[in-house]
């Protein structure tokens, strides 16, 4: 069970970048742990009271504390700034999409809305459905979240994808699969009594795969949630549009 | 020096206040007997909080069993015993809420900074004591509302102790209605006694040290306290506006967090961390000062640093000002604005290194002395560490996005709030508990206290940093109902019996706290041949603090193995010849 203590199998294409950025940290938290455990425990045994013995009287080093001061802002601020441009890249632009979909939050499942035959939303056709959502490998695709009543948190762990959905808000995310499988979506935000268990499956499929659901989706479609309600907007929506 | 008109005055005094029972042990005005209130009002609560996590751990590892011994609670809390979602949500909200307001923060606030104030800067008394009084007892009417509200209908407030709207603000959607109006009255009312408290520990610690106790000759956790009762001040207004706030939203018919009517969830998060995360600075600031005078104390060498120390102390506190956005990367605010956030929230660590590492000097060439308060304060050391460090990854935007709300993020404020506070609780009872009660604490008891409850928390909470990787959600009710969580069962499973280990070691805590008070070692004046004003005078202290006069203080409080005497310390309030030729 040893790959389980560790991030999950990652499937994105920004996934890399997260773990990457995961290990970059790991390594100096190691050695400055590391280092402050070796001098605690060197102290603690080496200065231990002994009778005859008086401890030394110092009260202080400003030079050696201006440079650790320093060293830790340094490097804190290169974390910062690495990290910048990791951000920047998933959350406040990315590439042009492919796939596009609306997903909508509710208490306690999360619906998925596809385009119709035309590629559109809004129009006759599009499809909702419940906790099942299915896209395409290797496509960019792009997600409206909306959110019908408290604030949820859209969560793909293999992925590492985490977005809260928030009533009032269409919040636009993204993401691109590099593997097929059927992986989870969790909520990751308190949401009620069902928060726990409001999940939904993530089918990622081959091109052909996909459009053969799909085509069998518009063939036969569901009916519609049981609770449901206009939530989509009636343009669409500015995500869906590729930058 | 008009010593006799002080003894006569403070004779005076003592012969008006001894006023029997309800003057003496519950409606009192003396600082010493508040912060004992205080005390034993957290420790009642720290046993109801801690017992809720118990159950929460039965429910993660063993999920939808009876919890055995449990049968007896009415539906629909348990049914049969076992524990239903809504009790669940319940439960992690109130644990945290009772742990954050009902015991770390009137520990470490109410009941150190009342006792040690005064006694620390040499005043016989705070500056309000009657305020003082209605302090604590505004507090205590908080606690009874906090737990009355268990029995409303619907249960207690169910929607996390960061109460997010709009799932707080409109009852169908937790289903909890009173709980949760009472929750909002409970803070906004602890909010009153909090400020009582601040303005009283400022007035005092600024009017009334004693003569040459100057504010670079405080103590540490003198210098910790004032920082808190400022930051405390400034935020908790804010803190209690935005629960009014939500209140109104809840009874009043507005909508300032609903979109329904035009407000804005976002803006319960903006203003709740705003205020919230200065509040989170009030729970560890003043254990670091705490644990900064034990390791001076028994590493018998002066602070490393002392002037940074303070500095830097000064320093988290108002950069805690500028880093709510950490809680909010996810969020949907404008992700622009994660880049200014995540500097300054990496900066806070700049101050919290220097503070681990000049702790890490003081250890240096010292003569450390293993009681069971060191070994405390030094467990609170290499906890803030790791707590502190874990920080770092959830800092970090993107990483964030992988962990925020995760087992990890548990891992880390239990870290910070357990592995620091609370540790830093131990050490500074078992410090000062000859002052307080006039008794030594049992230190074997309390090294075995200290064993256990060490290897037991890093059983209990590290493992919860592996969970987090795993995606592990927290405020999940039963992680088994995810596929990618199925194979970490085990772990969760080992985290709650360790768990439970932890907890029923606490009650050895309790114990001695009780067994000491009654048969502990009579304590000698100054037991820890310690520096600081406390320590000059009888134990306990009588009312009006000293039975002479007041102390004058001649210099820092670590003047520990100083050169100038034979003795390794030299309190601050010893004239020797010498040093008072260099004053002249």
């Amino acid at each position: 069970m040893l790959e389980y203590l560790y991030l999950p199998h990652d499937i994105s294409t920004f996934g890399p970048q997260v773990d990457w950025l995961f290990e970059l940290i790991f390594w100096p938290v190691a050695a400055v742990w590391i280092a402050v455990m070796v001098a605690m425990v060197f102290f603690m045994i080496r200065y231990r009271a002994r009778p005859g013995r008086k401890a030394e009287y110092i009260e202080g080093n400003p030079r050696l504390e201006i440079i650790w001061t320093t060293a830790t802002a340094v490097i804190l601020v290169i974390l910062a700034l690495m990290s910048r441009s990791t951000w920047a890249d998933i959350k406040e632009h990315g590439p042009p999409g492919e796939a596009f979909y609306l997903v909508n939050a509710k208490q306690f499942n999360w619906e998925f809305t596809y385009p119709g035959p035309d590629g559109k939303f809004g129009e006759k056709g599009e499809i909702t459905i419940e906790n099942e959502m299915h896209v395409p490998v290797n496509k960019v695709v792009r997600i409206d979240l909306t959110s019908r009543d408290v604030i949820h948190s859209f969560f793909i762990p293999n992925m590492r994808l985490k977005q809260d959905v928030v009533p009032g808000h269409t919040i636009h995310v993204w993401f691109e699969a590099t593997e097929t499988g059927q992986y989870e979506i969790a909520c990751s935000e308190l949401c009620g009594f069902g928060h726990s268990g409001m999940k939904a499956s993530l089918t990622v499929q081959s091109q052909e795969d996909y459009d053969k659901w799909l085509k069998d989706l518009y063939a036969h479609p569901p009916a519609p949630p049981a609770s449901s309600s206009p939530a989509t907007p009636a343009t669409p929506p500015q995500g869906a549009s590729p930058q | 020096m008009s010593s006799t008109a002080a003894v006569a005055a403070h004779g005076a005094r003592a012969e008006r206040s001894s006023p029997g029972f309800w003057r003496t042990y519950i409606f009192s005005e003396d600082h010493k007997m508040i912060g004992k209130q205080f005390l034993f009002m957290a420790l009642v609560m720290m046993a109801i909080g801690g017992l809720m996590a118990m159950l929460m751990r039965w429910e993660l590892a063993f999920p939808e069993t009876q919890v055995p011994g449990f049968h007896w609670v009415p539906e629909p809390f348990m049914y049969d015993g076992a524990i239903p979602p809504n009790t669940y949500n319940a439960m992690f909200t109130m644990h945290a809420t009772i742990m954050i307001f009902f015991v770390v923060i009137p520990i470490l606030v109410g009941c150190f900074g009342n006792f040690l104030i005064p006694l620390m800067i040499g005043a016989r008394e705070m500056a309000f004591p009657k305020l003082n009084m209605l302090s604590f007892w505004v507090g205590a009417v908080a606690g009874l509302i906090l737990l009355s509200s268990f029995f409303a209908t619907g249960g207690s407030a169910a929607a996390g102790w960061t109460s997010y709207a709009p799932l707080s603000a409109v009852a169908i959607y937790t289903g909890v209605d009173w709980g949760q109006n009472l929750w909002c009255i409970s803070i906004i009312v602890l909010g009153v006694s909090s400020l009582m408290g601040s303005i009283n520990y400022i007035t005092t610690i600024v009017n009334m040290r004693t003569e040459g106790m100057n504010f670079f000759r405080l103590p540490l956790v003198i210098w910790s306290l004032f920082i808190t009762a400022i930051l405390s001040l400034l935020a908790l207004p804010m803190l209690m506006t935005v629960l009014a706030l939500l209140l109104f939203d809840r009874m009043g018919g507005t909508h300032f967090f609903l979109p329904a009517g035009g407000g804005e969830p976002l803006l319960w998060q903006h203003l709740f961390w705003f205020s919230g995360h200065p509040e989170v600075y009030v729970m560890i600031l003043p254990a670091m000062g705490i644990v900064s005078d034990i390791i001076a104390t028994f590493s018998r060498k002066p602070i490393f640093g002392y002037r940074t120390m303070a500095y830097a102390m000064i320093a988290i506190a108002a950069l805690s000002w500028t880093e709510w956005g950490q809680h909010m990367f996810q969020s949907g605010m404008n992700p622009a604005l994660a880049g200014g956030f995540m500097i300054t929230t990496m900066f806070v660590a700049v101050p919290a290194t220097l503070v681990t590492f000049n702790w890490l000097g003081t250890l240096y060439k010292g003569s450390i002395h293993y009681t069971a308060a060191m070994l405390n304060a030094l467990a609170f050391v290499a906890m803030f560490v790791i707590g502190g460090m874990s920080g770092i990854w959830m800092a970090s935007a993107p990483v964030n996005m992988y962990l925020h709300d995760t087992y990890f993020v548990v891992a880390h404020i239990h870290y910070v709030l357990f592995g620091g506070s609370l540790f830093g609780i131990f050490a500074g009872l078992t410090y000062w508990y000859p002052k307080m009660f006039g008794r030594m604490m049992n230190e074997t008891m309390g090294k075995i206290h200290f064993w256990i409850t060490f290897v037991s928390f890093n059983c209990t909470f590290f493992p919860m940093h592996i969970l987090g990787m795993a995606g592990h959600m927290r405020r999940i009710y039963n992680p088994q109902q995810y596929d990618f969580l199925k194979p970490i069962i085990p772990i969760n499973e080992f985290i709650s019996i360790s768990s439970f280990v932890l907890g029923a070691a606490q009650l050895l805590f309790l114990a001695n706290i009780v067994w000491s008070c009654f048969k502990g070692a009579r304590a000698s004046e100054n037991p820890w041949h310690a520096n600081t004003l406390e320590w000059t005078t009888p134990s306990p202290p009588p009312h009006g603090n000293w039975p002479g006069t007041v102390p004058i203080v001649y210099r820092g409080p670590y003047e520990y193995s100083s050169p100038e005497v034979a003795e390794d310390f030299l309190p601050q309030s010893l004239l020797i010849k010498h040093s008072a030729a260099a004053a002249d």
